[in-house]
């Protein structure tokens, strides 16, 4: 049991240690961009179109992965858009988990009507697709950063509510909950002293996975437009950019892809290795 | 000696239904004294100290009865009151140590929460308190303890917990919902001599949810037999195991197994007895539908 558990802990430790390592890469790149960046990522220069990566044959020293058809650093572009993907797994994440989980609490602690009520919202809200969904609300709120955050929350409060929900169901069956009662204490003072802390690491399982989610959210509005101005650089945009020149240009496409996958993981992995790690019961 | 709690006529039904869960129930528990409540499952004991403490679960529906703390009848007075009565002067020794104890907590602030919050106790004066209660329910070290999790510590431990969180508070009933079942053989022993001990040392009226004769027996001043939700018997343990006055009592007491008993001689209630037992239950409810 003991080397059980060991093995589980140095496991947790090892993924917490990858994931929060690249995510902290990440981090810094965002907050010190124009530090950071080698070129301006807006400088075009049709001369430089489509440098490939410093280390293959015909490559520009200074642009260590190559440069986009209108010869703009894809380095440079990579570490500009990592300060839109992470503003939005930021805000519309933790955003979105306060919403769904808010409801989840109150609906699986309360039961009654507000659960009724909850429950028929969430299963309205299942029924729509939830990409055509989001273009939807864009088309009615207009592009923008804060449109596509508002359409992350109100989409995926839902995925918060399900399991929030359930989880407070489990936990108000417990007999340390039926304590609190007999020993007077309102339900309030119940449900945020004694079952939001056994929900909590699912919270914050979820909340991560989230912040993974809402990266690739935008990811795909920017793919199709519909985030910010084409100018600024974002994952989802170079993605879409270089799709075109898949054949000539691979690594206009491959390289913020690859820091898309590395974050949307990390993302997850980190929430798992925090559970894992910071679990009362399951430690 | 007077009564502590009285519950009178005590009824409850699966609400919207005509399904009787608790019938016409009179039970009483003098201060000080320890009322055993014995019944199969399903019998409808549990619910009986649910009712008490206002935990009953939302399908059952009280229809009629009075349940009297202290005097006050705890049915007819609003929601609030009646939890604060009810946490002042009362406590509750859980069936399941394991879930019996918030896993995310502490055990310290779960004993000493209910002082500071609901009682007004200073913190310093809860944490004195919680530490003396666990040294008298022999927990070693206990200021170490408070600083530990619920899975830290062993089932027995845990229960330990729960009967010097109970009695915190110095409250003047306690219910105790079968609380030695989950445990372990060995240390039922132990934890249900510690509860005996700490009543009789408090002086804490007891209800003691169980369904084991033979706990009754080492524990218990009087005893209630139920059946159905009703009461069959209500009498003292000596005079209970002298000869049970109901045939569904005697039988249940002949169906519980003794060590001389020669091996494969294990008694159940007969077919006979639970007819009789029941035909006697739809004769009451009759009555009582022609009443209401």
């Amino acid at each position: 049991m003991l080397d059980g558990r060991g093995a589980l802990r140095r496991r947790a430790g090892l993924r917490l240690w990858l994931s929060g390592g690249w995510l902290i890469v990440v981090l810094v790149c965002a907050a010190f961009a124009p530090l950071i960046a080698p070129q301006d990522p807006l400088a075009q220069d049709l001369m430089l179109g489509r440098l490939p990566p410093v280390w293959m044959a015909g490559a520009e020293p200074g642009y260590l992965l190559g440069t986009d058809s209108l010869g703009r650093d894809v380095l440079s572009r990579i570490i500009y858009g990592a300060r839109v993907a992470l503003l939005v797994a930021f805000v519309a994440g933790t955003a979105t988990c306060l919403v769904g989980s808010a409801l989840g609490l109150a609906a699986g602690f309360y039961r009654g009507w507000v659960d009724r009520v909850v429950g028929r919202l969430v299963d309205i809200w299942m029924a729509f697709p939830p990409v055509l969904f989001a273009i939807l609300l864009i088309a009615v709120l207009g592009t923008g950063l804060t449109s596509i955050m508002l359409a992350i929350i109100v989409i995926d409060w839902t995925r918060f509510c399900r399991v929030v929900r359930s989880e407070t169901l489990n936990q108000a069956q417990m007999d340390y909950v039926q304590s609190a009662r007999v020993a007077g204490f309102t339900r309030a003072r119940t449900l945020l002293a004694e079952i939001l802390p056994n929900v909590l690491p699912t919270i914050v399982a979820l909340l991560t996975l989230e912040m993974g989610i809402a990266v690739i959210v935008e990811a795909i509005l920017s793919f199709v437009n519909l985030s910010i101005s084409t100018d600024d650089p974002t994952w989802g945009g170079m993605i879409a950019e270089g799709r075109i020149s898949i054949y000539q240009a691979w690594w206009v496409l491959v390289f913020p892809l690859a820091a898309l996958f590395l974050t949307v993981l990390s993302f997850a992995q980190l929430g798992q290795g925090l559970r894992d790690r910071f679990d009362p019961v399951l430690r | 000696m007077s009564a502590f709690l009285e519950i009178r006529r005590l009824s409850a039904r699966l609400r919207g239904t005509p399904h009787r869960l608790l019938r016409s129930v009179d039970i009483c528990v003098e201060a000080g004294a320890v009322r055993g409540l014995v019944g199969e499952s399903g019998a409808g004991k549990s619910m009986i100290g649910k009712a008490v403490l206002g935990v009953l679960p939302k399908v059952v529906e009280v229809v009629e009865g009075a349940i009297v703390l202290d005097g006050d009848d705890l049915l007819a007075m609003p929601p609030a009151e009646r939890r604060r009565l009810v946490g002042a002067k009362t406590a509750m020794i859980p069936q399941d140590p394991l879930t019996a104890l918030n896993p995310s907590r502490r055990i310290g602030p779960q004993i000493t929460d209910r002082l500071t919050d609901i009682l007004g106790w200073t913190k310093a004066r809860a944490a004195t308190r919680a530490a003396e209660v666990l040294e008298e329910v022999r927990i070693p070290e206990p200021a170490r303890v408070m600083r530990l999790y619920p899975h830290e510590l062993s089932g027995g431990m845990r229960q330990r917990v729960l009967i010097a969180a109970a009695f915190a508070a110095e409250p003047k009933l306690i219910v105790a919902d079968e609380p030695t079942t989950a445990l372990d053989v060995t240390v039922q022993k132990q934890i249900l001599r510690l509860i005996s001990e700490m009543q009789a040392r408090h002086g804490t009226a007891l209800l003691f949810v169980t369904h084991d004769l033979g706990v009754v027996a080492k524990i218990c001043d009087s005893l209630s037999v139920l059946y159905a939700g009703k009461v069959v018997e209500d009498t003292s343990v000596e005079r209970f195991f002298a000869g049970p006055a109901h045939p569904y009592s005697a039988a249940l007491l002949q169906a519980t197994p003794r060590h001389t008993d020669p091996a494969g001689s294990l008694m159940p209630v007969s077919r006979a007895v639970l007819d009789s037992v029941t035909a006697e239950i739809a004769e009451a409810d009759a009555g009582w539908v022609s009443h209401g």
